[in-house]
């Protein structure tokens, strides 16, 4: 049976691992390959690395820190954070990346996921999609560079959007919930996964097993990623993994 | 020394630093001359059965069709296994190698599509490729289309119905999903192949 992903997610800011709560006060968790080979060996089913602050700084994805981390990880890699072009993909494809991910640039121009899908596959291509309630509550509006501006478009519409111009998965971020470890926000994560036949992995909240359980039995998500949780051994990916199984959702365990 | 074919399509990293990983000799290549003398030959692929037009365009679909034929061990990855195959869906227009018979379909409306993580092998013990490889073992897969369940399987996956998952007849291999992201039993299922 298709099992449900448990996704480790390391957010890199000047090549160390951080960790901001709703995006701001960041702390320092560490080297990211070792890190990653950490999360692997413990059972993650994926590591995704977000450069956090390659998006406002405009500076290029870290492709030492990829190299390093992809040399011995032997499970799909993503790479997310400051990717605008075909060429900024290709050099994170070629650094070792498996997919990367893409955010404010597709916002600013759908047609780089198309580019960059036509030329490594749809299944390498991640659309990232920062999601925060509006003031009113009537819907979710999609965010861009690292979910400091509104870009004024409905989260669900760009994310049916995404999906016609080539995504092959979309990574869904409740920036209300992100940090907090409150829960996934499960209503978002359904409305999304139920408009799109692609993939939705649902991020921002994890605060514990019973989390992951809601996200994939009411949320709809196919995946689900978590960062804060397994860094300073809050939870380890390994116990987070049985508890969720033993809860009756199908995850890749023992691996 | 191993010929991981390039032919255009996708990213050769992932195979490549696998292979580094077993400390294999091996060499990436696009000339159908390496293909010809290669000891072994990894048909990697990602993304869409047209872009395995290039390998009939370039000469390589010949090098390898007689590579096979003096009985040089191939593995095709993915989309390479699918080529295969007579045809797939995804193009009506470009034509497989038809060692396998068959066409590769699209999932049922019924699941979503593409198929992407970790599922389970249903494995027959008789598998040389396999061989270590227990039932029930998780390997990732990512992919639109899939092979049809064929004569030549040894693994069996389920998702919106039974497909192949790897197949083997003598000397040639193919597996749906990817081993070089498939962990330690991915590791495991790439040096049964280099030590054969």
């Amino acid at each position: 049976m298709l099992t449900k992903r448990i996704i480790a997610c390391l957010d890199v800011d000047g090549g160390r691992v951080v960790k901001g709560v709703q995006f701001e006060n960041l702390r320092d968790a560490g080297d990211p390959a070792e890190l990653a080979k950490a999360h692997s060996a413990s059972g993650a089913d994926e590591i995704v690395l977000l450069d956090i602050s390659a998006a406002h700084e405009r500076r290029a994805t870290l492709l030492d820190t990829v190299r390093r981390a992809a040399r011995q990880l032997f499970i799909p890699f993503t790479v997310g954070g400051g990717i605008r072009t075909l060429e900024d993909a290709a050099a994170v494809f070629s650094a070792g990346a498996d997919k990367i991910s893409i955010n404010s640039a597709a916002l600013a121009d759908p047609t780089v996921i198309t580019r960059i899908a036509e030329r490594f596959g749809s299944q390498a291509v991640v659309v990232a999609i920062d999601a925060k309630r509006s003031e009113d509550s009537s819907h979710w509006e999609a965010f861009t560079l690292g979910g400091r501006e509104s870009s004024g478009r409905d989260a669900i519409a760009w994310a049916q959007e995404a999906e016609d111009c080539g995504a092959g998965e979309i990574l869904l971020t409740s920036m209300d919930r992100d940090g907090t470890g409150s829960g996934f926000d499960c209503e978002l994560t359904r409305t999304v996964a139920d408009s799109v036949r692609i993939p939705v992995i649902a991020s921002g909240g994890a605060g514990g097993a019973k989390h992951f359980v809601e996200v994939f039995r009411e949320g709809h998500a196919d995946a689900a990623l978590a960062a804060s949780i397994f860094h300073y051994g809050f939870s380890r990916l390994a116990d987070l993994k049985r508890e969720i199984g033993s809860q009756g959702i199908p995850v890749r365990w023992p691996c | 020394m191993i010929a991981i074919v390039d032919y255009g399509a996708g990213n050769l990293v992932s195979v490549k630093k696998a292979l580094d990983w077993l400390g294999q000799e091996f060499a990436i290549t696009s000339a159908p001359a390496d293909v010809a003398k290669a000891s072994k030959i990894v048909l990697p692929g990602v993304g869409h059965f047209a872009s395995t037009a290039a390998l009939a365009r370039s000469g390589l679909q010949d090098a390898i069709a007689n590579a096979i034929e003096i009985g040089t061990p191939f593995l095709g990855i993915c989309v390479g296994m699918q080529w295969m195959f007579e045809r797939s869906q995804e193009s009506r227009e470009t034509s497989g190698l038809g060692l396998l018979q068959g066409e590769c379909e699209r999932f049922p409306a019924s699941v979503k599509s593409p198929h992407v993580g970790w599922n389970q092998l249903e494995v027959n013990p008789s598998s040389r490729l396999l061989r270590g490889v227990p039932s029930a073992s998780f390997v990732y897969f990512t992919h639109s289309f899939r092979a049809p369940v064929a004569e030549t399987m040894v693994a069996c996956c389920e998702y919106g119905g039974r497909f192949s998952a790897a197949v083997e007849r003598d000397h040639v291999f193919g597996v749906q999903f990817h081993p070089e992201k498939s962990g330690e039993i991915g590791l495991k299922i790439l040096n049964n192949f280099c030590g054969l």
